[in-house]
């Protein structure tokens, strides 16, 4: 008897099983794109480095060897086997400085990611779940953010804040802010019309409960793409900085840094300069990739017609 | 209409408001005492100093200051530089016209590429041809440009040696400044091989500033394209027997370059980041290059005026590009 109650009832999933599901279902429409793949696979690999750059390095990335200033790397003539990329102009080991500076751009774009995201989920589902006037007046604030170009805000902070690594990713992460809060801003807003909202508000869920567990939720979507889009867009833009000298400061193995270090040496020694902006422009390009395959996967409206 | 522009331009007081609150309060948030700051590392007497203090208001609350502030900007008074001394506006006005003729060139080569490339990857979907353009445009999209700069240098200036590496034009001509642009003066003086050599200056900043809006709108424009040629509208044209160049040209083209002349419009603010770099690199005399010299120099008046008036600006140009999208669809215009 109560077996034929089992089979004929909705099958009831645990909660663990649900999410095994969702996951193997975004992975499906993940994998799909195979560029988002091969993304993923190179941001893989930057962390691996990253994480262990110690091990990696051939060298220290900041020892400065005499005799070997400005050594070619190991294919051309000249080069030299210790030295597989070669040696900046005061005899440091480029490959272990970009290995060290992988260390930097993950730090950097997380830190800033999680800054700008929480930031702009708290101050997007203020706006959204209040209205009025609260809505009001922290949407025309955002708008002045917005109304000023990003690097440009950025730099001009860094200068009030004094040139570093810290107050540069403060201050592009001040700047990446209110494009979260609008997300959320928009999720919220679509969201608190449902049915299920009402529901929670009867059943005498207090605002913190609903803005936080019933609501956020279900804006996540458009949040990871994004928080994926800025994660490169902060790793071009503290280079940007760095390479301004206001981001990290010398000698510290920062890519864009080792770009403005390297400036002056552009036509005597291409190697300099090729690398770090190539180590650069393939993180960057990896992590919009997956970008690409997140918001594939994640975002019905926007999957590819 | 009017009352579509006049809601649009109400909207712009607060956001303009903030600007200046944001820009003002920039200089009033540095740490420690704004006269010696200027000062610099010669200090200055007691005397001196309470005369200078009294002289920019600094003895007076914050919130008259602010007014202070706000009132001598709708007089046009953006302060002087502290190196040049010169007006900050005056200044502004000299150098804004290289900006100009720089991101000109720019959104100019990233539209006339970007639009037919994104139409061809839209029609030819999933061909050779879109597979590496669109390959090219996430890459451009991806690139830090001022790497790309050097890069280029490199190989035009340095290795092949066709472009000069820094500057508008070579020292070589000297003639009157007309309009400010580059191009325009150097043709109308006459002078043999000046646009020569004023275009050689400006090609590869123009090709590195153009590189991101150029991936945007290659982008963009492909998927207005695919989105537009679906619709009923294209069907319906095709199977009345139109020729195809005509669907493509007429039917969809029109339609998909509405959200495109919004992203070209929405460009502008790229295109003033990038300048700031674009111009660093090929020591172009801009806006950018004046900005980032400026903050070298702690000449906290030019930066603070700048900062207001490239806000405002990037302000304006996104409110016209607001009208044109209103012009061009009228669905906005009624909402």
């Amino acid at each position: 008897m109560t077996d034929t109650s089992q089979t004929n009832a909705p099958v009831k999933l645990s909660d663990a099983a649900i999410r095994r599901r969702m996951l193997t279902e975004f992975w499906f429409y993940f994998s799909q794109n195979r560029g988002a793949v091969v993304g993923l696979a190179v941001f893989a690999l930057l962390v691996l480095i990253a994480v262990f750059a110690a091990v990696l390095a051939p060298h220290d990335p900041t020892t400065q060897y005499r005799d070997a200033l400005l050594v070619p790397p190991v294919w051309q003539e000249g080069g030299s086997a210790s030295y597989l990329l070669g040696t900046d102009a005061v005899g440091r080991d480029i490959l272990s400085r970009l290995i060290f500076g992988a260390q930097y751009s993950l730090f950097i774009g997380i830190v800033v990611v999680s800054i700008a995201l929480v930031g702009g989920i708290v101050i997007g589902l203020l706006a959204g779940f209040f209205g009025g006037w609260v809505d009001s007046v922290i949407m025309r604030v955002m708008d002045v953010i917005l109304a000023f170009p990003s690097l440009l805000l950025a730099l001009v902070l860094v200068a009030v804040l004094g040139p570093g690594l810290t107050n540069a990713m403060i201050a592009i992460a001040i700047v990446y802010q209110p494009h979260f809060a609008r997300l959320t801003r928009a999720a919220v807003m679509s969201e608190m019309k449902r049915e299920y909202v009402t529901a929670a508000r009867v059943a005498g869920a207090g605002n913190i409960r609903l803005m936080f567990k019933t609501i956020l939720p279900n804006c996540l979507a458009p949040l990871i793409v994004q928080a994926t889009l800025s994660f490169s867009s902060a790793v071009l833009d503290s280079a940007a900085l760095g390479f301004l000298g206001m981001g990290a400061q010398p000698p510290a193995p920062e890519w864009g840094t080792m770009l403005a270090e390297a400036r002056e040496f552009i036509l005597r020694a291409w190697w300099v300069v090729t690398f770090p902006g190539l180590a650069i422009l393939i993180s960057v390009l990896a992590i919009n990739l997956m970008g690409d395959g997140l918001r594939d996967a994640l975002d019905p409206k926007l999957k590819r017609s | 209409m009017v009352r579509f522009i006049l809601s649009k331009l109400l909207y712009l007081v607060p956001t303009f408001l903030g600007i200046t609150v944001i820009a003002f309060s920039f200089v009033r948030i540095l740490p420690g005492d704004p006269v010696l700051l200027m000062a610099g590392e010669r200090g200055v007497s007691p005397e001196r100093h309470a005369e200078l203090t009294a002289q920019l208001g600094y003895d007076k609350p914050v919130v008259m200051q602010y007014f202070d502030f706000l009132g001598r900007l709708l007089q046009g008074d953006f302060g002087n530089s502290l190196v040049t001394k010169k007006p900050v506006l005056t200044e502004f006005l000299t150098l804004f016209p290289a900006t100009v003729e720089l991101g000109l060139c720019a959104i100019i080569i990233a539209t006339l590429i970007g639009v037919p490339v994104g139409v061809l990857a839209a029609i030819r979907r999933g061909s050779w041809f879109d597979q590496i353009s669109m390959t090219a445009a996430l890459v451009g999209f991806s690139m830090p440009i001022f790497w790309w700069g050097l890069l280029l240098i490199i190989l035009f200036s340095g290795i092949l040696g066709w472009t000069p590496v820094s500057g508008r034009i070579s020292l070589l001509y000297f003639f009157p400044n007309v309009t400010g642009f580059m191009l325009i003066d150097s043709l109308m003086s006459g002078q043999k091989g000046a646009f020569t050599s004023a275009l050689s200056h400006l090609i590869l900043p123009s090709v590195v500033l153009a590189t991101i809006p150029l991936a945007v709108i290659a982008r963009q424009t492909r998927s207005a394209m695919l989105e537009v040629m679906g619709e009923d509208y294209v069907r319906t044209a095709r199977a009345k027997g139109m020729p195809p160049y005509r669907v493509i040209g007429v039917h969809a083209l029109r339609n998909a370059m509405i959200p495109v002349i919004t992203t070209i419009g929405l460009q502008i603010g790229v295109l003033m980041a990038g300048a700031i770099l674009t111009e660093t690199i090929f020591s172009w005399p801009g806006i950018g290059k004046w900005m980032i010299d400026s903050i070298s120099r702690r000449d906290y008046p030019v930066v603070q005026s700048g900062l207001l008036l490239i806000a405002a600006l990037v302000m304006v140009v996104n409110l016209l590009v607001d009208l044109t999208y209103g012009l061009i669809n009228p669905r906005i215009r009624v909402k």
